[in-house]
Order: C-alpha cells, then sequence, then structure tokens
C-alpha cells in the first residue's frame, strides 16, 4: 500500500526542469514569436466566437504589445510596458470560454508556424495563470 | 446494446444542432479546452477508465453545462464486462451521472452453479462536488482542483450476494478526488481517495464476512498528453478484500484515449482487474466510446 502510494508522487520529481530562457529560443526567438502572434490575431479577427471583442482595438497596436509582452513571458530580452492585464481586460466581461477560445485560436497559430506541443505546453503554462486576471464574469 | 445505440444516435442529432446564442443551446458552450472534460470512467463518474478524476464532466464551462453518454466494454478473460450511462456538468462545479453496469459470468457463471452467462446488474447514481482549484489554470500554484464525490450502487442479486458472504446488495462510495495538469510536462495527474465497502467494484456486494466496515482505497492515474487530441497513461485501484470466498487484488491498467473532437473519444486500454471469484488474473481489453454535448 506504501509502495502504491509513492507511485504517483515519484512521478512528479522525475518531471525534467526546463531552464527558464530556453523557451524564447525554442519558440523560435523574436522572429518566431512575430509570427506566432500576427497567426493568431488573424485567427482571433476570423473567430466567430470572439472575434467582436476586437471591435474596439487598434489591431496594429495590439499586434505590438502582443509581441513585446510574449517575448518577456517566454523568457526573451524584452519588457511589456503595456497595460495590465486586468487593467487592459476590465469591461470587457470575458467569460472562461472566451478566454480558452483564445488559448485555441493561439493553438493553432502555433500549429501553423511549427512550434512542436511539448513547447507549446511550456508557453500556455506560463499564459494560464493570466485567467485570473481576464476573466471577469 | 440497444439502448446504447439509440443514446448514441439521439446524441449524434444533438450534436448536429447549431448552437446560437439565443438559444437553450448556448447553454451548452463547449468552452472547456479539448480533454479537459475527460472522460467516463467504468462506474459512469467523469475521469479516467477506472479511476476519478476531480474534474466536472463534459465542455462545459462556469457558465454552462455539458452533457455525455457512454458505452464501455471490459471483456475480460473469464468474465464480460459492460457500463453504458449518462452524466451531466452543471456550471464546471456539480456532476451528476447515471451508470448501468453488467458483469457477466460466463462459464464461470456454471462452475459456480448460478448457471452459464450469470449476470450481475448495478444502477450506479453518482455525485461530485468541485470544492477548490483549477487543474488547468493554476500552473502557478501547486493547488490541484479538489472534488468530492458519491457513488450509490444498487445490485441486483442480493441472494447470491448474501450466499457468498456479503453483507449488502447497495452501497454508497464517497471519495475525495484531486486532479492537477502539470502543462508544461504535458502532464495529468490524477489521486482519489475512496472511502468503499464495495466487493469487485459492488458487483458482489458490499462488506464482507472478513470485513463488514469501510476501509479507504488509493485510485491514481497519471496521462501524458502526446497533442491535444492524443493521451496516454496507466492507472492503478486498490480495493478492498472483504469476502472470505476469494481474495480480492488491485487493478491497474495503461491506456490510450483520443479525442476526435469534444463531442467524441474513444479509450482503448489494456486493463488486469486481479482476481476475481474463482478466475486470477483477470486481464483483458477496455473500450470506452463517450459521445457528448
Amino acid at each position: 500500500m506504501k509502495r502504491i502510494l509513492a507511485l504517483p508522487l515519484l512521478l512528479l520529481f522525475v518531471v525534467p526542469v526546463q531552464a527558464e530562457d530556453v523557451l524564447f529560443a525554442d519558440m523560435g526567438g523574436q522572429a518566431g514569436i512575430d509570427k506566432i502572434v500576427d497567426a493568431s490575431v488573424d485567427n482571433y479577427l476570423a473567430d466567430d466566437r470572439i472575434k467582436a471583442i476586437f471591435d474596439e482595438s487598434n489591431i496594429d497596436r495590439l499586434r505590438a504589445e502582443f509581441k513585446v509582452q510574449f517575448c518577456q513571458v517566454a523568457g526573451g530580452p524584452c519588457a511589456y510596458k503595456g497595460h495590465d492585464m486586468t487593467e487592459a481586460h476590465k469591461g470587457l466581461h470575458l467569460t472562461n470560454a472566451d478566454f480558452n477560445a483564445v488559448v485555441e485560436d493561439l493553438q493553432g497559430a502555433m500549429d501553423k508556424v511549427g512550434v512542436p506541443f511539448t513547447v507549446q505546453n511550456r508557453f500556455l503554462a506560463r499564459l494560464a495563470p493570466m485567467q485570473h486576471q481576464v476573466v471577469s464574469r | 446494446m440497444r439502448l446504447c445505440f439509440s443514446s448514441l444516435v439521439l446524441v449524434a442529432g444533438l450534436a448536429s444542432l447549431p448552437a446560437r446564442a439565443d438559444t437553450p443551446w448556448s447553454m451548452f458552450d463547449q468552452g472547456k479546452l479539448l480533454a479537459t472534460g475527460g472522460v467516463s470512467q467504468v462506474e459512469g463518474t467523469g475521469g479516467g477508465g477506472i479511476a476519478n478524476w476531480a474534474m466536472i464532466t463534459g465542455y462545459g464551462t462556469r457558465d454552462g453545462v455539458g452533457a455525455n453518454l457512454h458505452y464501455t466494454a471490459v471483456p475480460l478473460a473469464d468474465y464480460n464486462l459492460q457500463t453504458a450511462g449518462v452524466a451531466v456538468g452543471l456550471f464546471d462545479r456539480l456532476e451528476l451521472s447515471y451508470a448501468w453496469q453488467e458483469f457477466d459470468t460466463q462459464d464461470v457463471g456454471a462452475a459456480l452453479g448460478l448457471g452459464k452467462g450469470f449476470t450481475f446488474h448495478q444502477n450506479i447514481f453518482g455525485a461530485k462536488l468541485k470544492l477548490i482549484g483549477d487543474a488547468v489554470y493554476d500552473q502557478d500554484s501547486w493547488l490541484p482542483q479538489i472534488s468530492v464525490g458519491l457513488q450509490h450502487k444498487e445490485n441486483d442479486r442480493a441472494a447470491i450476494i448474501a450466499a457468498v458472504g456479503g453483507q449488502n446488495s447497495v452501497g454508497t462510495d464517497y471519495y475525495i478526488a484531486a486532479s492537477k495538469l502539470f502543462l508544461a510536462q504535458s502532464l495529468l495527474v490524477n489521486v482519489t481517495m475512496r472511502e468503499t465497502k464495495a466487493n469487485q467494484l459492488g458487483i458482489l456486494g458490499f462488506g464482507g464476512d472478513k470485513h463488514k466496515d469501510y476501509s479507504t482505497q488509493f485510485e491514481g492515474s497519471a496521462a501524458y498528453l502526446i497533442n491535444r487530441q492524443f493521451a496516454v497513461g496507466a492507472e492503478l485501484r486498490t480495493k478492498p478484500s472483504n469476502l472470505g470466498v476469494a481474495h480480492e487484488t488491485a487493478a491497474w491498467d495503461v491506456f490510450a484515449a483520443y479525442f476526435f473532437s469534444k463531442n467524441l473519444s474513444l479509450t482503448a486500454a489494456y486493463a488486469d482487474l486481479g482476481n476475481i471469484v474463482i478466475r486470477n488474473n483477470q486481464q483483458g481489453a477496455y473500450l470506452s466510446l463517450q459521445a457528448g454535448l
């Protein structure tokens, strides 16, 4: 019984720990991130579930801000100075379904750019906690 | 079997209806990410194959609902187990499920004097309540998603159960489940502690001549995500050994689950349910199909 209980705990420790700044390189550096952002914003604007969210947005500025923010989140040499996440999404009344639609579109964009699934998940793991600031409904 | 088929046809029909924002169908928001609704475990609860998850079944977010039907077949060396059921997930908070389970003793039934193909049936009513945490979003915390639940089981073979030393043909399991997606590692881990009296999942009743009371049992699983649609992993579940007539052992399986879409998934496993009455090493295939909204 004791050995049985130890098994799942053991699994948690054999999982390799990823170095922080390797992710930026694994995503193709700034050039890769620029492609990911452009493809994902294209997806958002074509997605009937969420495109209305961007009705009032300056799309060019949005792309530029995402590129800096994604670079910073991936551990690249950038400092995101845009709106904080709570402020940026205030009043949009976004749901978990909206948040997940954005995730799905981002996954589709990363597929298109050729980011491997495991690299995608390492990046998404850093974005996921933003749900707490982004979703207000 | 006919019931299962017509249910699947019904779900396929429902799934083909367009979801419009101004219809009741929009309640089925399909807002969760693929695979995070899990599949249907062998007692009809949202989870893996033999182990529970803390996640609420289906693809409804906290603003919506999800519902699904499943059919599971577990052809073992000497027995045949099958389950069919329906489950709803309400606002990513409460899950309610019903499953019908049949255990066919095949040739063993004749050997035991019950008659060839003697079958046990169970009705299993389940409820699960999410307490805290979010298995997917809380990537900045070690806190798992934690749920509590119960499975109330009613077996139709009270006389046989009494004859083998079982105390009751009706029983209720209580459990606490913790699930955590380690997204950066593409790994989902589930751990459940279950208070149960069930003999062979309740197929041989509840409590026995050897041990009458509840005992705490463990079930756990780990699933590695190969891609968004495909996961592989393993599960383990301990069981009490309450009956003097047969020593009961733990069950385990290795599985692969494929999510065609949020409406359809297929799980295939190699399962070892351990010793069952007079037959040891009950191993076999485990196949489960889930269709839902």
